[in-house]
């Protein structure tokens, strides 16, 4: 099939960025999305043209450094799937199709499809772990976890941190990604320790660091390739009330003392 | 060169405990003056970064991704092994360490792996407490299931996620000490070279690969936990950013490359469907528990299957193995699936490929039942392929999973240079020559949390580490070395792209040095692979700029070492006169086709030496020692 892409293309986080129009004529049905970029790039680049620039790793869906919206959705038509495992059966000859980065302002270009989530690295990093160091760990079975709440827990930490859930968000707010690692945590005993002060240390740090707030609008579970519930946003607004009127503030720097 | 395990004396259930209580520790208040380099934030990078901050060591950990988050580790989909003996089945840490040089076909150092069933316990305990979400039972047990062809249920598993869920915890725990402070963290940055000062590694040599700057961090020691070699193939299920380029460069620093010849290939993975293909995805070997292998008994009979009557099927794996049948190890299946193929009875449009039938399972449990067990694995195939494997059977195909040669280390997994340590899949430590299932990511966290913030303790303690300035002659030295390289690169502005030479050497890969290899096939390749790396220099176009965001540069340096790494493997692979777990060569077999081991004079691990450009390396080895296990012919029929 024959299809003509719209790419945006944006040299770094200060350039202004556009798109560009490239004729890419001869798609398999059974290659990647990925995969036909790569045919696309390996051409400019005999042409003496830059390749787009896209952020992938392992293609199986499960890394989470691949994801770009195809037509205004966040990985592209197909539920529950991110970009490298979308394929082109799903389009048909002729489609024009417009490929545009992560936007939000949280999430700066750093080329073309490719921008920088290092937002989020910073909220976990604000308290988003139990705090165990190596060796002081009870025997595994001292812990014992029911089944339902084990599973509710792997649901929510299910999620791969690619970013889809802010950049379908019109407000472009990170409450789905936080709200997964609250409820991941908040669900077992292991996490309950430092559930207060984890939701408000994580939650402020989201707010620093510029994503907006959750209004509830729920674009971001139907972009969640893992399918994630927004009533993880429920239990981090719980967890985040309950703490904000009911417990003394951390001070500064509290959640990493650990 | 004389190589030292240092194996510690004593019987082997004391080894480690001994050592341990001889191994020199650093004052408390002395550890925030060393700083170490961790490269790679995978299961072994990740963990061993975290928990040496929390001991109080400075450390500056380092990824090519955009965050530690996405190491390939976390693609691991089975699970973890653990000698917990939960199930009461009779498991136990020998028994464990009995299974896993049994599966290595007995070219894995004891003590090592006696060790990393010891501490497989631990590593369950330390990733409950950090919240890893595994299965339970409903009494709130941790639930376990058999895995790889093992007797007992000693595998632990969170859903189909258990790599992911691990790296997690790990990355979490990582986290935890970038915001106390004690780990700088050094995403989309890629080791270039190592920096040697007095014969001690000392400093690495980065790129920055937004920016294209380059950088040298320098260091009390270095560790490497950069992951195996599989994408020498180019086709693999490696994630594609992963690399052999850290080791590679330490490698010709003097770091000795220990059994490069050893890969394995997992057998049941997606056929390649074009040209284009990137990287091939694999599907859980649990998928042999109740699907059944397949090919037509006619050559090239190109029936749809379900038009092929069962009596003109042949179910070669059940036929040849009765006793084992579809669950024969991976090594045994994936040479048997090639067989079928090489005959003209693979099936699919490429004639690489053989049916895993799930109707009679379907039949005798119900869709549902099977829905339950494998529903995630079949909706992930059917994404890929556009097939309903519910009412077709998948089509699957052997492809390079996992490298279980890598740097020599010792016990300590210090590598052949002072002060440089290889953890997990990089090392060649664990697995000899075949790894079982599950058990990759236990070595990767045993190295990362359990081992390394012990051994290289007594190295900062006992090692005489002068201050090293950052425009250090060595610095200077290594940062020319990789500018050139850089440079040179880019000046080729040739007609062919760096993917189009490394498909091609991948091909040549797969065809000699894979699945079967021989003598023929390997000396082929030595003269090929040469040429093809000459006409690489000269013709690879790369484009754009050295100090700017250019995936072409980072790919064109990764296969330009690929080419060279290739060369060693085929070196090995052609100097081991022997079949032994995941290396077969064809003039070593049983009548029947089965490898046949040479206990006699093969019972050591190869560990190469670099000796520069274009000259022979040399071979230097390391005797193994049978001290408990008994070395058996393996047999599955």
């Amino acid at each position: 099939m024959r299809l003509t892409l719209n790419v945006w293309r944006q040299k770094g986080k200060d350039d202004a960025g556009g798109f560009v129009k490239y004729d890419v004529p001869d798609v398999s049905e059974h290659m990647s999305f990925l995969e036909m970029l790569d045919v696309l790039n390996q051409r400019l680049i005999l042409k003496g043209e830059a390749p787009v620039a896209f952020d992938h790793d392992c293609r199986e869906g499960i890394c989470g450094m691949c994801g770009f919206m195809i037509n205004g959705q966040a990985h592209g038509p197909l539920r529950g799937t991110t970009v490298c495992q979308l394929h082109m059966r799903h389009y048909k000859d002729g489609d024009e199709l417009w490929l545009e980065p992560w936007r939000a302002a949280a999430f700066p270009v750093v080329r073309d499809l490719a921008v920088d989530r290092s937002a989020f690295d910073k909220i976990v990093a604000a308290g988003g772990y139990v705090s165990v160091s190596t060796g002081s760990a009870p025997d595994g079975n001292a812990i014992p976890v029911p089944k339902e709440i084990a599973d509710r827990a792997m649901d929510a930490a299910a999620c791969i941190g690619c970013g889809a859930c802010v950049a379908s968000c019109p407000n472009a707010s990170a409450s789905l990604f936080t709200g997964a690692k609250i409820a991941h945590l908040g669900f077992l005993p292991q996490g309950q320790p430092e559930r207060e002060r984890r939701a408000l240390a994580m939650v402020a740090q989201m707010d620093l660091e510029q994503f907006g707030g959750c209004t509830l609008f729920g674009e971001c579970q139907d972009a969640c390739p893992k399918g994630i519930s927004i009533d993880v946003i429920a239990r981090m607004n719980r967890d985040y009330w309950l703490s904000a009127l009911f417990s003394a503030p951390p001070s500064a720097g509290a959640a990493a003392s650990g | 060169m004389q190589l030292d395990a240092k194996i510690p004396e004593g019987p082997i259930e004391k080894k480690w405990d001994s050592h341990r209580f001889h191994l020199k520790l650093v004052n408390p208040a002395n550890k925030r003056k060393y700083t170490v380099l961790v490269v790679g934030t995978g299961l072994a990078g990740g963990s061993a970064a975290a928990t040496l901050a929390e001991l109080g060591y400075n450390v500056k950990s380092f990824c090519i991704q955009d965050s530690p988050r996405r190491a390939h580790s976390i693609a691991a989909q089975g699970g973890i092994n653990a000698a917990k003996n939960y199930q009461n089945d009779g498991d136990s840490i020998y028994r464990l360490f009995y299974d896993t040089v049994k599966g290595g076909d007995y070219r894995a150092r004891e003590a090592n792996v006696y060790r990393l069933a010891q501490i497989s316990v631990n590593i369950i305990d330390q990733c409950v407490a950090q919240g890893v979400p595994f299965a339970r039972e409903y009494g709130g047990a941790l639930a376990n299931r058999s895995f790889g062809g093992a007797q007992v249920s000693r595998t632990f598993y969170a859903r189909g996620q258990t790599g992911q869920q691990l790296l997690l915890g790990a990355y979490q725990a990582l986290e935890r000490q970038v915001q106390a402070g004690k780990v700088k963290m050094y995403p989309r940055t890629e080791m270039l070279d190592l920096v040697l000062i007095d014969g001690k590694a000392r400093g690495i040599v980065t790129r920055n690969l937004v920016t294209g700057k380059m950088e040298t961090h320098v260091g009390d020691a270095v560790v490497l936990a950069t992951g195996g070699y599989g994408n020498t193939f180019f086709l693999s299920t490696n994630a594609k950013g992963s690399n052999a380029t850290a080791i590679w460069r330490a490698h010709k620093r003097g770091a000795l490359f220990a059994n490069p010849c050893f890969t394995q290939i997992h057998p049941t993975c997606i056929p390649v469907s074009g040209d284009y293909q990137s990287k091939l995805t694999l599907m859980s070997e649990s998928l042999r528990n109740d699907g059944r292998i397949w090919v037509p008994k006619k050559k090239g009979d190109t029936r749809s299957p379900d038009k092929i009557p069962d009596g003109e099927r042949d179910y070669y794996l059940e036929r040849r193995y009765p006793s084992f049948g579809n669950l024969v190890p991976r090594d045994v299946a994936s040479r048997a699936a090639k067989a079928a193929c090489d005959e003209g009875r693979g099936v699919g449009p490429s004639g690489l490929g053989v049916y895993l039938d799930f109707g009679d399972a379907i039949k005798r449990l119900g869709q549902r039942a099977i829905a339950e067990r494998y529903g995630n694995l079949f909706d992930m195939y059917e994404r890929i392929t556009g097939d309903d494997p519910y009412k077709v059977p998948m089509r699957i195909y052997p492809a390079i999973h996992y490298t279980m040669g890598g740097l020599w280390v010792d016990y300590n997994l210090m590598s052949t240079i002072p002060g440089m340590y290889v953890l997990g899949e990089a090392n060649f430590s664990d697995h000899g020559a075949n790894r079982l299932g599950a058990s990759a990511l236990m070595q990767g966290l045993a190295d990362g949390y359990f081992i390394i913030p012990y051994t290289i303790g007594d190295y900062l303690a006992t090692t005489k580490l002068a201050k090293v300035e950052a425009d250090h002659a060595a610095v200077k030295d290594a940062e020319k070395g990789v500018k050139a390289r850089l440079d040179k690169l880019l000046a080729a502005k040739g007609s062919r792209t760096v993917d189009s030479f490394h498909r091609e050497l991948g091909k040549l890969m797969w065809e000699s040095c894979g699945m079967a290899r021989n003598k023929k096939g390997l000396e082929e390749n030595l003269s090929a692979i040469p040429a093809l790396k000459e006409q690489f220099w000269k013709d690879v176009r790369v484009g754009g700029a050295g100090e700017e965001f250019n995936n072409e540069l980072e790919k064109a340096g990764r296969v330009a070492d690929y080419f060279e790494l290739a060369e060693l493997m085929c070196r090995d692979a052609l100097h081991r006169e022997e079949s032994c777990g995941g290396h077969f060569r064809e003039e070593h077999q049983t009548p029947d086709g089965e490898a046949r081991r040479d206990d006699e004079n093969f019972a050591y691990a190869a560990a190469w030496e670099w000796k520069g450009e274009g000259e022979k390396p040399e071979l230097h080895k390391e005797p193994l020692q049978f001290n408990e296990v008994h070395l058996t012919q393996r047999s599955y029929k």
